[in-house]
């Protein structure tokens, strides 16, 4: 069938030169016409602290070196009532390809919703956290292609945090970035949350340096490490900028900041 | 004729022998749409403050022919939706009948409000998802114009890979490239959206069509434009470009005739 249709410019790149348009039809099975994946580009990024959840992500959409749109939202509330998921106590964000995004929030979505009109609770963070892994293992052989990271407050109203490869092997975490720009705001947090690198002042040189110790970190200080951690990124990275939405989970329920980035 | 009907209108089995039907064969692979044939280009649209403008010109294209000048790649779907068609016309016109079905059906049913643009782009996103999900994707970018359930203008697109993403100016294939800059120049945010009136939208459109057909190949001068307000749909369907210049050809250096 193909054959039929060789004399147009061939799919794979530019062929409009007159010596460029092949003559003959590819010989031989033509394999992989449709790939089923794209990246839409964007990072996300969640810190965990002693009684809060921070889940950040920006809002630009890309493809290839095209911006389809200013404000898409990477997060996502999770459970509540209603369409708006009011009183939602988890958040999901997703980055990757934004349609399989979208899928898998509106899957778990539904699951945690349903879980609470069955057992007339809400659903844990750590029942959701490992439903997701599931869902995502499920389709192991043809995978939602997105970095998920899930936020809340656990049992004990401790900040919680797991992240996940794209076919469900997941984890806690203290923090933890996604996405394009993942490799540039990862170290920062390293540094910054876990205080890798950092020494005690005066504990001595070589083996007597003294580490220091990782210890949960106040809110106020997270935003700002949020805010710092994308500023930075778009400086460095083409797919981040246009806005910065966060939201921070507590006990008195999920708050949303939007904050403007760099448009260009 | 015999006493056979499903024989009629088939060639004779005493005079061509019997039918062939090793071409119906079922065995073997099942194929896909692995490329689109016959295309439509661009499809642009803007917001403004009371509702939406949508544009396409009316060429659908065959490879580097163009092929049929009369193909309207804008459909009204009700008083509040337009849908526009960008990439392969026969996915296009499957997807027409879809939403035709679509409409007869919510017709019939005892709903009280009519599908919005909102609902009708879940719907158009939902499907081409599970047919990229199936292997088998409708070759279509679309774009969905109309007002949503608060009756505030709506504008969103869904492609072939069940992508989606709303803004206040959109443009699909070629456009994306050379009309949304100039669109963006007027409608760079939200809020913007709401200093800007019926006529402006459509000006801006207009001239972002102009602009595509200056430089895209596959374009055509005649063109489908659709305004959706309150008030329903004002659609026209064989626009003619205005006011062309041609000034800028002769300034262009680097290619074709002259040397320098």
């Amino acid at each position: 069938m193909a054959s039929v249709f060789s004399g147009a410019p061939p799919q794979g790149g530019p062929g409009y030169s007159f010596t460029q348009t092949p003559r003959a039809a590819p010989s031989g099975e033509r394999q992989h016409g449709f790939y089923p994946y794209t990246d839409n580009g964007g990072s996300t990024l969640g810190i965990s602290g002693a009684d809060f959840t921070i889940l950040a992500g920006d809002t630009r959409s890309t493809s290839g070196y095209n911006i389809n749109t200013r404000y898409a939202p990477k997060l996502f509330k999770i459970g509540g009532e209603g369409p708006d998921n009011k009183g939602a106590q988890i958040v999901l964000s997703v980055v990757g390809f934004a349609a399989d995004g979208d899928a898998l929030k509106e899957r778990l979505d539904t699951i945690v919703k349903m879980y609470k009109y069955q057992h007339g609770k809400n659903m844990t963070v750590s029942a959701c956290a490992q439903r997701l892994s599931h869902i995502l293992y499920n389709k192991r052989f043809f995978p939602y292609y997105v970095h998920a990271i899930l936020g809340g407050l656990d049992e004990e109203g401790k900040g919680a945090l797991y992240s996940y490869d794209p076919v469900g092997s997941y984890e806690r975490e203290q923090c933890r970035a996604a996405g394009a720009a993942a490799s540039l705001i990862m170290p920062f947090l390293d540094n910054q949350v876990n205080f890798k690198n950092q020494y005690m002042p005066g504990s001595g040189t070589g083996h007597n340096l003294q580490a220091r110790q990782a210890q949960p970190l106040p809110q106020n200080d997270v935003e700002e490490l949020v805010r710092d951690a994308f500023t930075s990124a778009v400086e460095r990275h083409i797919e981040v900028g246009d806005g910065l939405q966060m939201m921070i989970i507590t006990r008195d329920g999920i708050a949303e900041t939007f904050t403007p980035l760099k448009k260009d | 004729m015999n006493h056979l009907p499903q024989a009629w209108g088939r060639p004779r089995d005493d005079v061509y022998g019997a039918y062939d039907h090793s071409h119906f064969q079922t065995s073997g692979p099942i194929q896909h749409t692995q490329s689109p044939i016959v295309t439509g280009t661009s499809v642009v649209a803007a917001k403004f403050k009371d509702g939406v403008v949508i544009a396409a010109d009316n060429l659908a294209s065959y490879g580097s022919l163009a092929r049929f000048t009369d193909v309207k790649r804008l459909r009204k779907f009700n008083d509040q939706v337009v849908v526009g068609f960008g990439g392969d016309v026969s996915d296009m016109q499957y997807l027409d009948r879809l939403l035709n079905s679509l409409d007869i059906r919510e017709n019939y049913s005892s709903s009280e409000t009519a599908l919005n643009a909102k609902n009708l782009h879940t719907y158009l996103a939902k499907v081409m998802y599970k047919r990229r999900s199936d292997f088998n994707p409708l070759w279509n970018h679309l774009l969905i114009a109309g007002l949503d359930g608060e009756d505030k203008p709506f504008l969103a697109s869904a492609d072939l890979l069940g992508t989606t993403f709303t803004s206040p100016t959109l443009a699909t294939g070629f456009g994306a490239h050379l009309a949304q800059p100039i669109l963006r120049r007027t409608l760079p945010d939200d809020a913007s959206v709401e200093d800007v009136d019926q006529e402006t939208a459509v000006k801006l459109v207009k001239e972002a069509m102009k602009v595509l057909f200056y430089r895209d190949a596959r374009s055509m001068d005649r063109y489908s434009i659709a305004v959706i307000t309150k008030t329903g749909v004002e659609l026209h369907e064989d626009e003619k470009l205005e006011n062309q210049s041609w000034q800028f050809a002769e300034q262009i250096r680097g290619y074709g005739t002259q040397v320098n």
